[in-house]
Order: C-alpha cells, then structure tokens, then sequence
C-alpha cells in the first residue's frame, strides 16, 4: 500500500471571508474530515511557503482559519492573493478535547489571536451550556481595533459569562480597561479544587495568568495552554518546533499544565 | 556468509550493480578542504575500489545519500502540485559502524515520529549498506562510550586487504555474485577503545539551562551550523519555494538541511524567536544528542563520530563539554544534598 506523501496540500474552498481588522480575517474553508479546535492547518501558497494556522472554528464541511497579516504568506494571502481557493496540508497536533471539560465549571483566558485555537471551545459550551457548570470567557485585546470575532460575542453573551476587556482604549470605548490579570481576583469561581482554566495567548500573558489562577487556587492539573512555535513540517520531521524531547506539532500545541509548565526552549 | 576474494571481482560486481544502483563511498577530494593543501574526506560516487578513502574518518557522513542537501518535494503550478520522481537507480553506501547507528537515528525520526516520510522512505526502501571496519580509532572518536563501535546491521562488510577482499555478505545478490569465492571466516575489524571517552550525566535538571555554563560557548560560538552539517544524527529541514524566472506562475517546494546554531531557525511569523542566545542554542543540540532523545526514544543520538568536534572553527569540543556538564550535574547533586 502506498501512503499518501503528507507534503503534498490539498485545494479547499473559501466558502466566506469575514473581516475581523485591518490584518485579521476569519477564511471560512471547506473540510469535511475530523478536526478539533487547537489543531492546526499548514496553508500553503505556493511560491510564498507554508503558515501554520489554528482552526479558529468547526462548521458542517467547513474549518474557518483566522489569518493575521504578520509574515512572507500571510502578506501576500491579503494583499495580492484573489483565487477563491487556498492550498492546505492538516490538520496537525492534538487539540482541545472537549471531554476534558464536560460537566466542570470552566475559566478560558485569552489574549488577542489566541482566542483563535479556543474558539471552538467556547462556540461549544455557548451552543450546549448544559454541558458544563459554568463558563466564563474572559478576553484581552490590545485596542477597539484589535477586537476579533465581534459578531460570535453578541451570540456568547447570551449564554456564558463574558469578560472583555482592553490595553488600549480609544474615546468612544466604554467596556473593560486593561489586562486580563487584573480581572482574575474578582472571578467566583465555585469549586476551585475540580474548576477548569484554559490559557492561550502570548507567552508573557500565558505566564502571568497561569500564576494567577494557581494562586487563586486552581489545580495544575486542571489547567491547560496551547503553545505557539515555528511548525513547518507538521509531522515530526523537520525539528523546528522541537522543545527538549517534545515535538509541539505532534505532543501539543495543547499540553496540560503539569506537563507544559516543563517545557523550556 | 564470509567469502575472500579478489579487488577485481568486486570491480566487476560493483560494475554489474551499477546498472541498478548508484554507489557512494568516502573520497578524497584533494586540496579541497577549508585551508589550502588541506583535503577533503565527503562521500560521491564510486566505480571502483581503488577510490574509496579507507584510512581516515569522512569529514561529512553518509547522511546526504538519504536526505539530500536540497531536495525537491513537489513541482506545483498554479492549481496543480506533482510529486517530484524519486531517483531512478537505487543506492549503495560505504559506511562505518558509528554511522550505521546513525541511520537508525534517521529512521527513527523519518519512518516512527509522527508518521512514515515519502521521501525518505522511498530512497531508503532502495539503499544497501556495506560496513567499512574501523581497525585503529580516530582523533575524536568516542564511539565506545557511545556504545557504537560495532553493529551487525549491516548487507555486507567489505575489506581491502592489498589485492585481497574479505566480504560478509548478508545480500542474496552478493552470495550469488561470489558464488565461486573462496569461503572464508569474516569478522569486521572494530575498536574496542578511543582516546576520547565521555561520561553521559543521567539526567540533567533543568535548574542547570540556565547556568552560566553556557555562556562560556555562547561566546565561542559563532553559529555556523557545521557541528550540524557534518553531524550523521542532524536531520532537520527548512522548507523553501522557488518560482521560475522565465514563468513565475511555476515553481518547486524544496527542503534544504536546516540548524538549530543557525539565526533563524526557530523564527516564527511577527519575529519572535526562541534561543536568540548561542550559549542556549548550544544546550539545546547538547541536550538534544545525550538527554531529550534518549527520553523520547531510549537511546543516545549522539552516536560518538566525533566529526563536530573535527569540524568546529571555534575548537568547541562537543566530547569535552559533555564531560564537564556530567562534573557539573554531580557538583549540583552533592551540592543539594
């Protein structure tokens, strides 16, 4: 039997491009294979190279990829590129398993784009609140302008708890000010002992909110992040991504934190 | 089965497998080195005996053979990617015993973790492996403490003893080629000791990544990324696109030998880095061959070659820096208690 070469992409459809910012957009892609929020797609663009993406959303025969403008393919993806199709290898990694949280009361903190690899979680638990004690999303991004997924908050404010909040507001902003750390002391969390936190976001926020939540109370092992690395290969190969005897395209990018709190670059 | 025969008759063996097999051997390439007058050891194509280089160790291992300094993946045009053709003929290669036990290093990565690699495997599916003995160790060498010094992994062993040919073949081809050979008990020649020997600390904590230990090589370093390029366990890759000048529509996706010492390798879109410091990048490697492999896939990478150590500008001792990080780690440990 021959194995299919895991180099080459496959044509996906953009069913839909919804526009998040400036240098953020959301590409609604045709998939229709088994895939999990955290995971991630290698998009490939010939000539320009490969991106590894997160997948930002699970619909019926559709992934979306929330896309920054933020290097060689990406800035070719928003400015010049005008075919109704991407190229895509995937997905890659282990993902969020929703059955981890099931039935716990759950805390996700993100920050900016990575609220990205955990949307799935929250589109989840927002269609099925039954299926957990509680969930509060609580969400940093850097200014107004940064704000992802505007549309999905409206639909998430109806049926979890919603914390949002901004470095950098501007004149006509009213909400939350500052950094998600702040918002942390003041959460009720219910019982801390079995309570789930999920962290995503840059590595310094990661850093500070996982110290937080552990000093509020909250257990290592129920504490998960998502790791960000240079995945180029996806599959193990090509060493990039390696740290110490962990392969974040194949162990991670989502680590519990007994374990993630080891890695070291 | 063990055979003595002649240089001639191999001669006409490897002339007959060359219709079906490309054979790569070290060679000499005279005053090709870094200094002038110096030569260089590096594997090519061989047709016969007389040119592979059976006295020193290669300066670059066998790796090349199975995962190509440049490799195309795929040609792609516009909507449509095609699988570049694997070569035609299969290969043949002149190794020693170190370097055996670094193909099983390769395999390991490219046939185990996270899957089979097609290009890899299809070029590995067609290469024989014939062991070249090793009868004195070499400047560097410390393949006894890395437990390398002998493998039976081997399709033949092949000796060149003046006219004379001692052959252990374990290829059917090979047994039928020499057929008519005289039989001969064979035993690949392999040392028992090196100069250089290393102690491998058990584990290594982490507290210790930080020490300024490193900082002695992350001002030697200057981040070449030879001590990689030469090494026969270093496999990872960058991948690169190219277009066609004359039609930019069209173009190929290669993958080149990457460096965990070399700026940019662990870049990430936006431009954050990870180790931006060399003293770091060098814990990483040194961690990697003798600690973090070993965890992951229960033996040692380092297979004890001692090429980085040849081949480091800098005279950064690969050996000597595991031996004073074992010092380091039993200092610590008593220290601690």
């Amino acid at each position: 039997m021959t194995e299919l070469n895991p180099y080459i992409p496959f044509l996906s459809k953009i069913t839909e491009v919804i526009k998040h910012t400036e240098i953020e957009f959301t590409f609604r892609m045709t998939y229709s294979g088994d895939v999990k929020p955290g995971q991630f797609f290698e998009v490939s663009l010939p000539k320009f190279g490969e991106a590894p993406i997160s997948v930002s959303g699970i619909g019926d025969g559709t992934v979306d990829l929330t896309i920054r403008k933020v290097g060689k393919v990406t800035d070719e993806i928003f400015e010049n590129y005008v075919g109704d199709t991407l190229f895509l290898r995937g997905p890659y990694g282990n993902g969020f398993d929703i059955a981890n949280y099931k039935g716990k009361e759950i805390l996700l903190v993100a920050g900016g784009t990575g609220l990205s690899p955990v949307k799935g979680i929250v589109d989840y638990f927002s269609a099925h609140p039954e299926d957990c004690k509680g969930f509060t999303l609580l969400v940093g991004f850097k200014s107004p302008k940064d704000m992802l997924f505007k549309k999905d908050f409206e639909i998430w404010k109806k049926n979890i708890n919603v914390i949002m909040t901004v470095d950098y507001p501007d004149e006509h902003y009213d909400g939350n000010c500052g950094l998600v750390t702040q918002y942390i002391p003041e959460l009720m969390i219910k019982g801390l002992t079995d309570a789930v936190g999920i962290v995503v976001g840059p590595p310094i926020m990661m850093k500070c909110t996982i110290n937080d939540l552990l000093a509020k109370g909250f257990k290592e092992e129920n504490l998960w992040i998502s790791q960000e690395r240079k995945m180029c290969c996806g599959i193990g190969k090509c060493g990039h991504c390696k740290i110490d005897d962990t392969y974040i395209c194949l162990d991670g990018p989502v680590f519990n934190y007994t374990k993630g709190k080891f890695l070291k670059d | 089965m063990g055979y003595q025969t002649t240089a001639e008759k191999i001669n006409a063996i490897f002339s007959d497998l060359s219709k079906d097999y490309l054979i790569y051997a070290p060679k000499r390439f005279v005053g090709d080195g870094t200094f002038t007058y110096i030569d260089t050891i590096r594997y090519g194509e061989i047709t016969d005996l007389a040119e592979i280089e059976f006295a020193e160790k290669s300066n670059y291992s066998f790796k090349e053979v199975l995962l190509p300094i440049s490799e195309t993946l795929f040609y792609f045009t516009e909507n449509e990617m095609k699988e570049a053709d694997a070569p035609k003929k299969g290969a043949i290669v002149f190794l020693r015993s170190c370097d055996l036990h670094g193909l099983k290093r390769m395999d390991t990565i490219y046939l185990e973790n996270g899957g089979v690699d097609t290009y890899y495997k299809r070029l590995r599916d067609h290469t024989k492996f014939i062991l070249m003995g090793c009868e004195n160790s070499f400047e560097n060498c410390f393949c006894v403490s890395m437990g390398t010094q002998t493998s039976e992994d081997y399709d033949a062993y092949l000796k060149v003893d003046g006219d004379n040919v001692l052959v252990d073949s374990r290829w059917d081809y090979l047994d039928a080629a020499l057929a008519g050979a005289t039989q001969a008990p064979v035993i690949a020649d392999s040392v028992t000791a090196n100069d250089t020997v290393v102690t491998i600390p058990e584990t290594v904590p982490q507290t210790l990544f930080d020490d300024p230990f490193w900082e002695e090589y992350g001002n030697r370093c200057i981040a070449c990324g030879r001590c990689n390029f030469v090494c026969p366990t270093c496999t990872c890759f960058t991948m690169q696109d190219i277009f066609y000048t004359d039609n930019g529509k069209a173009g190929e996706r290669r993958r080149v030998w990457a460096s965990c010492h070399v700026d940019g390798y662990t870049d990430m879109a936006g431009g954050h880095a990870f180790r931006n410091d060399k003293g770091q990048r060098m814990r990483f490697k040194v961690l990697h061959k003798v600690n973090d492999y070993k965890r992951r896939f229960g033996t040692h990478m380092c297979i004890g070659c001692g090429r980085c150590d040849d081949v480091c500008p800098e005279y950064i001792s690969f050996a000597n820096c595991i031996n004073r990080l074992n010092t380091l780690v039993n200092d610590t440990v008593k220290e601690e208690n």
